[in-house]
């Protein structure tokens, strides 16, 4: 496999691309012949209705789920048998939907994790990591960009539900991806906190592709680039918001009719 | 304020420092094997913790380690007094009693089984790994019980200890030196390791390994990494073991040694290196103390330990250094 880190020189129009992707749990068929494709540089809303498997393609994508069938590029590179942590280290970075931090170390600690991964530098086993400048820098300043600057050396346990999905996009941002798969990032957090998020999103549009997986329509609609809509396990449509707006069986499927 | 827990460390190090000429002050010299033995069985905690306690990787099958660390000493020392090989082919290895060549091969031969029986046991997590490491240990009890030119189940007796240059192993005051030495490398060792970037990405495996794979890391690399290190430091803590008692028999590597092991973890406070010391100490010595007055004194230990493990989040270290507190 001759895969290796996406970078800007990498001139593909599709970032990510899966090509018939299918995947089920018993007889549950969650993903059926799934196709879909994120340009670079977009940010891409993933939409559709509760159980359509949105978080199911976030996972075969990120390599937590191995497809039954299908096949997976990431700027044009096969991973669809990748591991995990091998698709990181080529730019794919998530943020759960269920937060996923470390609780007992502090917020830091948490980002300094993430940079250190970006880094390569794991199996150095002298060095003081916590005092290592090469990665408090980067850590602080993503910090800083999460507005998180002042929540330094809190546990991520004792975070805010708010701070803790800032933190865990900042954990995704910290490795420095080529491409970020956003699970449902506002879920669960109160007006102020979603125009936050949804702000550090828009900051974050044009530098990063975003695969965007959201129940608040509103952000959707007015963050995307271009949406693709998922119904039982089937992208339906793939358009600009107005058109997805516009589309009829987006409508009758997913949207009620509205 | 000055750090409690430094406090506590040097105070430590000073008891264990000054034990031999307090043993001889009051005659008591006989008490030194006993605290010989808490240093090893503390160097044996100690490294279960590094996996235990830092990884999150509950071993039921650490005992193992010392055992083929005891072996290796036991094994070796045998072929030497009868003058024999050990093996003549593909290469030449006769017995040997020399301290410099006998520890180095405990250690290795502790590490290469944990490098091999990791590798299988890493891939299973939670009641899994349990099970799967206890059964491999079960294997090597059944395995040297089998032995019968190593004595079985009777084991092996050493007429002396091994020998090295400029210490004489066979003082008891030099051996609980030099394992006191031995100890506190280890213990520098394994506190540096976990401050290291390598020790951030094994305590996020404990956390949320999943996490650490997401961000990159092959989490399987690094726990059977610490897992090797940590056989090799029980490998040697065997040999001092075999050295110390003269005389090694599979009870060594019983899943109940493992056990022992595990309490001393729990007692002294997990994931804190220095902890596990400390639970060596205590068990040990109320094993003793507790043995001269009924041959019943696990029914007063027992409650004990679950007294310290139920409101000592930390074990009896995190009580002392004041990081404990009970649990969340």
């Amino acid at each position: 496999m001759g895969c290796s880190r996406v970078l800007e020189a990498d001139m593909t129009d599709l970032l990510l691309k899966a090509d018939g992707l299918c995947k089920h749990f018993g007889a549950l068929q969650v993903c059926n012949n799934l196709h879909l494709g994120v340009e670079k540089g977009e940010l891409h809303g993933l939409i559709g209705p509760n159980g359509a498997g949105k978080t199911t393609v976030l996972n075969l994508i990120s390599g937590l789920l191995t497809p039954d069938d299908g096949k997976l590029f990431l700027a044009g590179c096969d991973i669809s048998r990748t591991s995990v942590h091998h698709r990181a280290r080529l730019g794919l970075a998530r943020a759960f939907q269920v937060t996923s931090l470390f609780n007992s170390s502090t917020v830091l600690e948490n980002l300094s994790m993430a940079v250190q991964a970006h880094q390569g530098k794991g199996f150095h086993f002298w060095s003081n990591a916590a005092r290592d400048r090469q990665i408090l820098e980067p850590a602080s300043a993503v910090m800083e960009r999460m507005g998180l600057a002042d929540r330094g050396n809190i546990p991520a346990g004792s975070l805010s539900h708010g701070e803790r999905r800032q933190l865990e996009m900042g954990m995704a941002l910290a490795t420095q991806p080529a491409m970020l798969l956003l699970d449902e990032p506002m879920a669960g957090l109160g007006p102020g906190g979603s125009l936050k998020l949804s702000e550090l999103i828009s900051d974050l549009k044009g530098e990063i592709t975003i695969l965007l997986v959201e129940h608040d329509m509103q952000a959707v609609f007015s963050l995307a680039d271009r949406i693709s809509v998922l119904v039982q396990g089937e992208v339906v449509a793939t358009d600009t918001p107005d058109a997805i707006r516009k589309n009829k069986l987006v409508q009758e499927a997913y949207l009620g009719g509205t | 304020m000055i750090n409690r827990k430094a406090v506590i460390n040097v105070l430590g190090l000073l008891i264990f420092l000054l034990l031999p000429p307090l043993t001889q002050l009051f005659g008591q010299e006989y008490l030194l094997s006993l605290f010989s033995r808490i240093l090893i069985y503390g160097l044996a905690a100690a490294s279960l913790d590094l996996i235990l306690g830092y990884g999150g990787m509950v071993s039921l099958g650490h005992a193992v380690f010392m055992g083929i660390g005891g072996y290796s000493v036991g094994i070796l020392a045998f072929h030497s007094y009868e003058s024999t090989a050990f093996m003549s082919w593909p290469l030449l290895i006769s017995g040997t009693e020399n301290a410099l060549l006998v520890w180095p091969v405990a250690v290795l031969a502790a590490a290469f089984f944990g490098l091999v029986t990791g590798a299988i046991c890493l891939r299973t997590k939670g009641m899994h790994f349990i099970m799967i490491t206890l059964a491999f240990a079960q294997m090597a009890y059944y395995f040297f019980v089998s032995l019968s030119t190593y004595g079985g189940s009777d084991g092996l007796s050493l007429y002396n200890r091994n020998t090295m240059p400029l210490f004489d192993l066979g003082s008891d005051v030099t051996f609980y030196y030099l394992c006191l030495g031995i100890l506190l490398v280890f213990l520098l060792m394994g506190h540096r390791l976990m401050q290291s970037h390598f020790g951030r990405v094994i305590s996020g495996c404990r956390e949320n390994e999943q996490r650490v794979q997401v961000l990159g890391f092959a989490s399987y690399r690094y726990k059977l990494a610490c897992y090797t290190f940590a056989a090799a430091a029980a490998g040697l803590a065997g040999a001092l073991l075999a050295n110390q008692g003269e005389f090694v028999s599979p009870g060594l590597m019983h899943w109940t040694k493992s056990g022992e092991i595990m309490v001393m973890v729990l007692l002294g406070g997990m994931g804190t290196l220095t902890g596990p010391v400390l639970g060596a100490a205590t068990l040990l010595l109320m094993e003793d103390f507790l043995a001269m007055y009924t041959e019943h004194w696990m029914v007063i230990l027992g409650p004990f330990l679950i007294v310290v493990v139920l409101f000592a989040k930390r074990g009896l270290y995190g009580l002392l250094t004041g990081a404990g507190g009970r649990h969340d």
